[in-house]
C-alpha cells in the first residue's frame, strides 16, 4: 500500500475522529469545573449565602484553583488497601463517564458513534458505574468506605431496574434504539408530555443513580463520612469527583434526549428555530441540572428504608405497569411505530 | 461487518483516550506532588481510633437479596428491549406472549412482596 493511500484511508479519518473526541471531552470537563460552581452559586444564593467570590471575577475562577490544589496534594494508599484496585476504581468512574459521550447526538448527525444500539449502550456503560463504586469501597478496606460502597451498589441497582422500564416505554413509542431516531421521534410532541409520569420517576432515579440529594446515603457525611471515597486524596478523589459530576451532566443528557426532545426547539416556528440545535441541547441539559442543584438545596435526606420502599415498592410496580398500557394502548390503536430497516 | 467497524471505532478510540487521560492524570500528580507517607498518615481512617479490626466482616444479608432481585428485573428488562423494538413486527401474538410472561414475573414479585424481601427496618 502507498503511503499516501494509508494516509488517506486510515490516518486521515482517524485524526479526525480524534479532534471530534477532544472537541467532547473538552466542553465537557470545563462544564464539569464550571457545574461544581454553579451548584455552588446556586445553592448559596438559596440559602442566603454569596458562594465563591475570592478567586477571580465573581469567583469564576474557583473551579480552577480548586483542580489545582487537588493535583498538587499528595497521594495517599493506605497501607490495607489492595493498591492496584484502590488506583483503578477511580479510572474507572471517570472513564465510564466520559466514554458515555460517544453516543450523545448534539444535533441532527451531529454524533460521534452513530450506532443503532444507542441506548442500549448508554444502559450498559451507566450500569458499568457500580464497579467503580464497589471496587473504590472494597480496596479502601476502611469501614467506613466499604459500608458506604454497599449502600451505594444496593441503591444504584434498586434505580437501575425503573431506570430500565422508563426506558422500553420510551423506546415502545419510538420503534428505535438510536438515540437521533429517539429524539426525531419527538417532532411532533415531546415525550415528557405524553409520558409524564416516566419522565418524573425517570428523573428520580437519575437523582439515586448519581447518588445526588435527598439520596446521598453513600456519602451521607453525619454517619460515613464521606462513603466510598473516604481513604481518597489528591486526583483520585478529584477523578470520582469528576466522574461524578460528568455523571450528572450525562443524566440529564439522557433526561433531554429521551423525554424533552434533544436538539429540537419546543416549537418549530419562526423565533424557536433560529438557535441552533446544540444551543437548545445545552438549554436543556441546564435547566435539568439546576433541577439537580435546586432538589439538593430544597430536600432533606431519605432514610435507607424510605429509599429502598420508594424504588422498589412505588417505582418499579408503577414503570412496569406503564410499560404494560403503553404497549396496551399502541396495540390497541393500532399506533406502534413500524422498526426502522437496518 | 466493515460498517459496524467503522461505527465502533470511534467508541473504542475515545476508550484509548479515556485511558490515557486518567491514568496520566493520576500518574502526573504522584510524580508533581511530594509523597511523604508515615504510618499514621496510611492507616485506614476510623475517627482517631485505631482500626478496630479489618473492614471486612460480616453485612447484612439484604445487600444479596437486593442483588439477586436486581438480576431478575434487570433481566426483564433485557428481554424487553428486543421486544419493544419489534413490537410492530411481531403482531397480537408477540404482544400477548411478553403479556405473559410480565405476569408470572408479577405473580413472582407479589410473592417476594408478601414474603417480606423488600422491608428494610
Amino acid at each position: 500500500m502507498e503511503f499516501s493511500e494509508f494516509l488517506d484511508t486510515y490516518l486521515v479519518p482517524t485524526a479526525i475522529t480524534v479532534a471530534q473526541i477532544f472537541a467532547i471531552i473538552v466542553p465537557l470537563l470545563v462544564a464539569v469545573a464550571y457545574l461544581t460552581y454553579f451548584e455552588r452559586k446556586v445553592i448559596a444564593s438559596m440559602q442566603l449565602r454569596k458562594g465563591p467570590n475570592v478567586v477571580g471575577p465573581f469567583g469564576l475562577l474557583q473551579p480552577l484553583a480548586d483542580g489545582a490544589k487537588l493535583f498538587i496534594k499528595e497521594t495517599i494508599l493506605p497501607s490495607g488497601a489492595n493498591k492496584i484496585l484502590f488506583a483503578m476504581a477511580p479510572m474507572l468512574t471517570f472513564i465510564l463517564s466520559l466514554i458515555a459521550w460517544a453516543v450523545i447526538p448534539f444535533d441532527a448527525g451531529m454524533v460521534l458513534a452513530d450506532i443503532n444500539v444507542g441506548i442500549l449502550y448508554l444502559f450498559a456503560i451507566s450500569s458499568l458505574g457500580v464497579y467503580g463504586v464497589i471496587m473504590a469501597g472494597w480496596a479502601s478496606n476502611s469501614k467506613y468506605a466499604f459500608l458506604g460502597a454497599l449502600r451505594s451498589a444496593a441503591q444504584m441497582v434498586s434505580y437501575e431496574v425503573s431506570i430500565g422500564f422508563v426506558i422500553i416505554t420510551v423506546l415502545l413509542c419510538v420503534g428505535s434504539l438510536n438515540l437521533s431516531a429517539i429524539v426525531e421521534a419527538q417532532k411532533t410532541i415531546w415525550f415528557a408530555i405524553p409520558l409524564l409520569p416516566m419522565f418524573i420517576i425517570f428523573f428520580v432515579s437519575a437523582l439515586a443513580e448519581t447518588n445526588r440529594a435527598p439520596f446521598d446515603l453513600p456519602e451521607g457525611e453525619s454517619e460515613l463520612v464521606a462513603g466510598y471515597f473516604v481513604e481518597y486524596s489528591s486526583m483520585t478523589f478529584a477523578l470520582f469527583f469528576l466522574g461524578e459530576y460528568a455523571n450528572m451532566i450525562l443524566m440529564s443528557g439522557m433526561t433531554a434526549v429521551l423525554f424533552l426532545g434533544g436538539w429540537l426547539p419546543p416549537m418549530d416556528i419562526a423565533p424557536f428555530n433560529w438557535i441552533p440545535g446544540p444551543i437548545w441541547f445545552f438549554i436543556k441539559i441546564s435547566l435539568v441540572l439546576f433541577c439537580f442543584l435546586w432538589v439538593r438545596a430544597t430536600f432533606p435526606r431519605y432514610r435507607y428504608d424510605q429509599l429502598m420502599r420508594l424504588g422498589w415498592k412505588v417505582f418499579l410496580p408503577l414503570s412496569l405497569a406503564w410499560v404494560v398500557i403503553t404497549a396496551g394502548v399502541l396495540v390497541a390503536f393500532d399506533i406502534v411505530p413500524t422498526p426502522l430497516s437496518g | 461487518m466493515e460498517q459496524l467497524l467503522k461505527e465502533y471505532l470511534p467508541i473504542l478510540i475515545f476508550l484509548c483516550i479515556a485511558v490515557a487521560m486518567a491514568v496520566g492524570m493520576v500518574i502526573a500528580s504522584f510524580v508533581i506532588a511530594s509523597q511523604k507517607p508515615d504510618s499514621e498518615k496510611v492507616s485506614p481512617y476510623e475517627c482517631g481510633f485505631e482500626a478496630f479490626d479489618d473492614s471486612r466482616g460480616q453485612f447484612d444479608v439484604r445487600f444479596y437479596l437486593v442483588a439477586i432481585l436486581f438480576i431478575i428485573f434487570d433481566l426483564e428488562v433485557a428481554f424487553l428491549f428486543p421486544w419493544a423494538i419489534s413490537l410492530g413486527a411481531i403482531g397480537m401474538f408477540g404482544f400477548w406472549s411478553m403479556i405473559c410472561f410480565l405476569g408470572i414475573l408479577t405473580i413472582g414479585f407479589v410473592y417476594e412482596w408478601r414474603k417480606g424481601a423488600l422491608e428494610w427496618e
